[in-house]
Parts: C-alpha cells; structure tokens; sequence
C-alpha cells in the first residue's frame, strides 16, 4: 500500500528538479543547455507554488505561477536574442570561452 | 490511489526528462527531453487540479518557449561545441555544492513534515462553484490588475529587446 499523495510529495519533487536545474546551470558549458535548465528552475519553483495553491485551497498561487511563465516566457526570448548575437560575434556558444572580463 | 500512479508517473517523467536535458551531447536531445520534463510538469498540474495552467504550460512552454529553442538550436551551429567537453573545469566544486544545499533542502523538509498539516486541514471546505479558469480569471482581473498590466509591459520590453538583440546591425 502506497501513501497518499500530499504536498509534501511534491515539494521533494520540486526540490530535486530544483537541484537538477542548478547543476545543468553550474556545470555546462554550452549556453543554450544552461538556458534550458533555467526553464527547469522555474518549472520547479511553479510546482511549489501550485501544489500550495491545491493544499491551501487559494487560487492566488496559479496566478502567481502565470506571472512565473511570463517572467520565463520574457527571459527566454531576450536570452535567445543574446545569444544569437554572441554567436555573430564571437563565434562560440561554450560559456568558458567568453571570458573578456577574466585578468 | 489512481492519484498516487498518476503522481509516480509523472514525477518520472519530469525529473527523467530533466536528468537527460542536462547530460545529452547533442542539443536537440536535450530540447526534446526538455519537453518530456514539461510535459510531466503540466501533468502535474492536471493532478493538483490548475487545468488553466495545464493548458498554459503546454501552449505556452511546449508550444512556444521549446519552438524557440530549437529554431536558434537550428540558427546557431552547434556541430563544433557538440564535440568540445560538454563540462567546464569546476563541475566537481558545483556538484558539491549542489549536494549540501540538497542534503539542507532535504533535512528541513524531513523536519518540518508535520508543519504541513495545515494545508491538508484546509482540504475540507467546500470547493467553489466557479471552474478553475474562472477562478484564476477572477483574481487575475480584480486582486492582481496591477501586475497583470505591468507584465504586459515587460512582455512589450523583452518582444523590443529581442528584436534588437538579434539585429544584424543596432
């Protein structure tokens, strides 16, 4: 017999694709793999909040998390922008390789 | 119990798809396990009862978000940094790391497990008439106009930002 689904399933869940998304962003080098585990972040961040939305019985919680997707939908598309025109002019996309700021 | 099979499935799926999105050599692999992970996250949300954002998640994230990576997936060329090292040097330092705030995120939560309590008290009320979608809607249009039109704002700010960050010449 398995135990009830509670919110504390969920903040574990939300907390290990937290520490998923940490690593991606510490350990890659290739920056639209860094940027995916950022979606990963957030996604675990939204979690949190809509599992205390259900438990709490408030519906303030999933507008918080919609304020979340924009926030995410915002950073993706200025990053991507970045992005692009660090390729055109550095020709890399490895996050160890600009190092213009490095003594 | 159907909840529970629902829950293991889908956290599989969300923290499976997460594992590969952070380990594939090649970008579109991760893109795509990427959206598996969401997939999972939006499932989720079916479970928790928010179907307006099940359906903001995947038109939203899988629909959008995921089709603009891989259209600069596909814009920049990645074929050279798929065969550099796919790790940078101090990965052991940030693995590290990563344990001990997991092993203190996993402590609290192992301690303070009965503090939760009061949100499976509050299960009891009565559920509103009004649909979930309404509900957001609701509050979205009244408590938080706000933030709604200041959302809108930086949504403008980052559409003009982007623009021009991937202008040939600014």
């Amino acid at each position: 017999m398995m135990h009830p689904v509670s919110t504390i399933h969920y903040l574990a869940l939300s907390a290990a694709l937290l520490l998923i998304g940490t690593v991606g962003v510490l350990t890659r080098r290739n920056v639209v793999i860094i940027l995916m585990s950022i979606e990963l972040i957030l996604n675990a961040v939204n979690i949190n909040l809509i599992a205390f939305s259900h438990a709490l019985k408030s519906v303030n919680g999933q507008v918080f998390a919609i304020f979340v997707i924009t926030d995410a939908v915002a950073e993706a598309a200025v990053g991507l922008g970045i992005l692009i025109a660090l390729f055109r002019n550095k020709e890399t996309v490895l996050a160890d390789e600009i190092d213009l700021l490095k003594w | 119990m159907l909840d529970t099979v629902l829950f293991y499935i889908f956290a599989l799926l969300v923290l499976g798809g997460g594992i590969l999105t952070i380990t594939r050599r090649n970008a579109v692999h991760s893109a795509i396990s990427l959206i598996v992970s969401l997939l999972g996250v939006a499932g989720l949300y079916l479970t928790l009862s928010a179907e307006f954002l099940f359906a903001v998640q995947i038109v939203l994230y899988v629909g959008g978000i995921m089709v603009l990576f891989l259209f600069v997936i596909m814009l920049v060329n990645l074929d050279q940094a798929a065969k550099e090292r796919q790790f940078n040097r101090q990965w052991w330092v940030a693995l590290a790391a990563v344990l001990a705030v997991g092993g203190a995120i996993g402590y609290f939560l192992y301690r303070g497990k009965d503090a939760f309590h009061f949100a499976e008290a509050a299960a009891g009320q009565a559920a509103s008439v009004l649909g979930n979608t309404e509900q957001v809607a609701d509050s979205l249009f009244t408590e938080y106009l706000l933030p709604f039109e200041i959302a809108s704002v930086l949504l403008l700010v980052a559409v003009v930002g982007s623009v021009v960050m991937a202008k040939k010449r600014i």
